[in-house]
């Protein structure tokens, strides 16, 4: 019994450790021509989460600043960006992924989307938040998934 | 992958990020309070990164505008009539009111608020309306200085920035080294703060008629302050709105009267030149 449960947790310990070491890093995504080809977890994103995390104040909180007709319930969509309506047409998968990313590396420093997976911010970053991004690896990835079924 | 995938370059992103949404035009409407009409748009200072500045009260819903117009109904008047109490009031030690030095507010403070921050010459730095406040209260009156954002302090600026009411804002920058604290607060204006990495100009710059969330963002003028504030059904002083600012890009933010949100003041300040000192403005 107590070898079984220590075989068990063994193995969790494995698991566990190989997941994040095939988490890519904030600092490490690697960016080219406008796009990241790898997925930043090795687990496809689930776009059902990614809805939830695209209108969440606390989360994306991507309805902020993009209209979106697949959320026309929700109330107050932002006008800062575009819409995010066939988003899923215009960029692949890959793009979607550096865009959300790091916004700066696709629409260059200017732009004022803020970077959900950078750790390229501001000045004077609460102090709890130091080093910490918007948005989790897998969150990007649930993000993408999502913002890819918008088509027209 | 498709072909665009392969073309797509800065020129096409760039197309597309000119594609936005129609902006949220502020109104085209007059405000007029008690029969006086405040200039919410006017041609904007040499130098000025907009043609035109823009009254927050244009940004506003109706409901909101119309709280403003009338003074009956403006709930930041209250504030005013607290002000007016405690500028007749006696405090310190040496038996004082504002009134026993400067008399009759609607006389003397007439329009001297509109052309606020001004240079301290004593204190080597730009000063505001509460800072002076503060002065007379510990200078000439023998009492304490206010606490950031204590009722009093709001009451007695709004009280004192009301005398101002429909004056155009101007700040004399050739006053001691006012200058140099506009370019520190230019620089401040344009730099980005927080996690969420935005600076001033993010919002109010590059995004003014936009939505943000429930959210229309204006110029970002300091003309109406302390403004009444629906959502907190409270005053709010223009360092508060600062630092709520700056807390929205997540960022640790600076003390109320420092250094770096005075610079802010000064240069904010400008930017709304020519406006009508609208205080108590009434927003959401
Ligand atoms: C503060 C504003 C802001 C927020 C918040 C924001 N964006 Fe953006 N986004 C922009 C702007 C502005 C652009 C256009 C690029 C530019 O002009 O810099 C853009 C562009 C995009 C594009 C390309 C749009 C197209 O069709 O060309 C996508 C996709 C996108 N954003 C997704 C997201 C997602 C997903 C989130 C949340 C996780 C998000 N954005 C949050 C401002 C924002
Ligand atoms: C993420 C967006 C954002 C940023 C960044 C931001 N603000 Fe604001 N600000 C707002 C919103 C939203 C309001 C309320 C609506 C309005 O008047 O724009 C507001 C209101 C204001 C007002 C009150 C305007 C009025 O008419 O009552 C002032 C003054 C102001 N901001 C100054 C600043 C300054 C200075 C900075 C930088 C230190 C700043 N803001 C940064 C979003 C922002």
């Amino acid at each position: 019994m107590i070898r079984a449960t220590a075989i068990v947790t063994a193995v969790f310990a494995v698991t566990a450790a190989s997941a994040l070491a095939d988490e890519t890093a904030p600092q490490d995504v690697n960016f080219e021509d406008l796009a990241v080809m790898a997925s930043l977890t090795g687990t496809p994103g689930d776009p059902v989460t990614g809805r939830d995390i695209f209108k969440d104040r606390k989360l994306g909180n991507c309805l902020a600043c993009h209209t979106n007709a697949d959320m026309q319930k929700e109330l107050f969509h932002g006008t800062v960006g575009p819409a995010m309506d066939g988003a899923g047409d215009r960029w692949e998968p890959a793009q979607l992924r550096a865009i959300i990313a790091d916004a700066k590396e696709v629409f260059g420093e200017q732009t004022v989307m803020p970077g959900f997976y950078s750790v390229n911010v501001g000045k004077d970053v609460r102090e709890d938040l130091v080093g910490k991004t918007i948005l989790t690896a897998q969150q990007i990835e649930d993000v993408v998934a999502y913002v890819a079924t918008l088509k027209e | 992958m498709k072909n665009r995938y392969a073309t797509v370059g800065l020129g096409a992103v760039l197309a597309f990020a000119t594609a936005l949404p129609a902006a949220a035009e502020p109104v085209d409407d007059a405000l007029v309070i008690d029969g006086q009409t405040m200039t919410v748009r006017t041609a904007a200072p040499e130098g000025h990164p907009f043609d035109e500045v823009l009254s927050g009260w244009l940004f506003r819903e109706a409901e909101t505008r119309e709280l403003e117009a009338d003074s009956f109904q403006n709930p930041g008047m209250l504030y005013v009539d607290l002000g007016a109490e405690i500028w007749n009031t006696v405090d310190g030690t040496m038996g004082k009111s504002c009134a026993t030095c400067h008399d009759d507010a609607a006389d003397t403070m007439k329009g001297i608020a509109a052309n606020y921050p001004k240079w301290d010459a004593d204190a080597k730095r730009p000063i505001n309306i509460e800072l002076q406040i503060d002065k007379c209260r510990v200078e000439n009156m023998g009492a304490e200085a206010y606490k950031f954002d204590a009722a009093d302090q709001k009451a007695l600026t709004t009280y004192i920035k009301h005398q101002s009411l429909g004056t155009p804002v101007a700040v004399d920058l050739s006053q001691g080294e006012l200058q140099t604290w506009w370019d520190r607060g230019k620089d401040i204006y344009y730099t980005r703060t927080g996690q969420l990495n935005f600076a001033c100009a993010s919002c109010h710059e590059a995004n003014s008629g936009q939505r943000i969330r429930a959210d229309h963002l204006s110029q970002g003028q300091a003309n109406g302050f302390p403004t009444y504030r629906l959502k907190q059904a409270n005053m709010v002083s223009l360092h508060n709105r600062f630092r709520g600012c700056i807390r929205d890009t997540r960022a640790e933010f600076p003390k109320a009267f420092s250094d770096e949100l005075m610079a802010l003041e000064v240069y904010v300040t400008w930017r709304g030149t020519g406006l009508s000192v609208e205080t108590p403005a009434v927003r959401q």
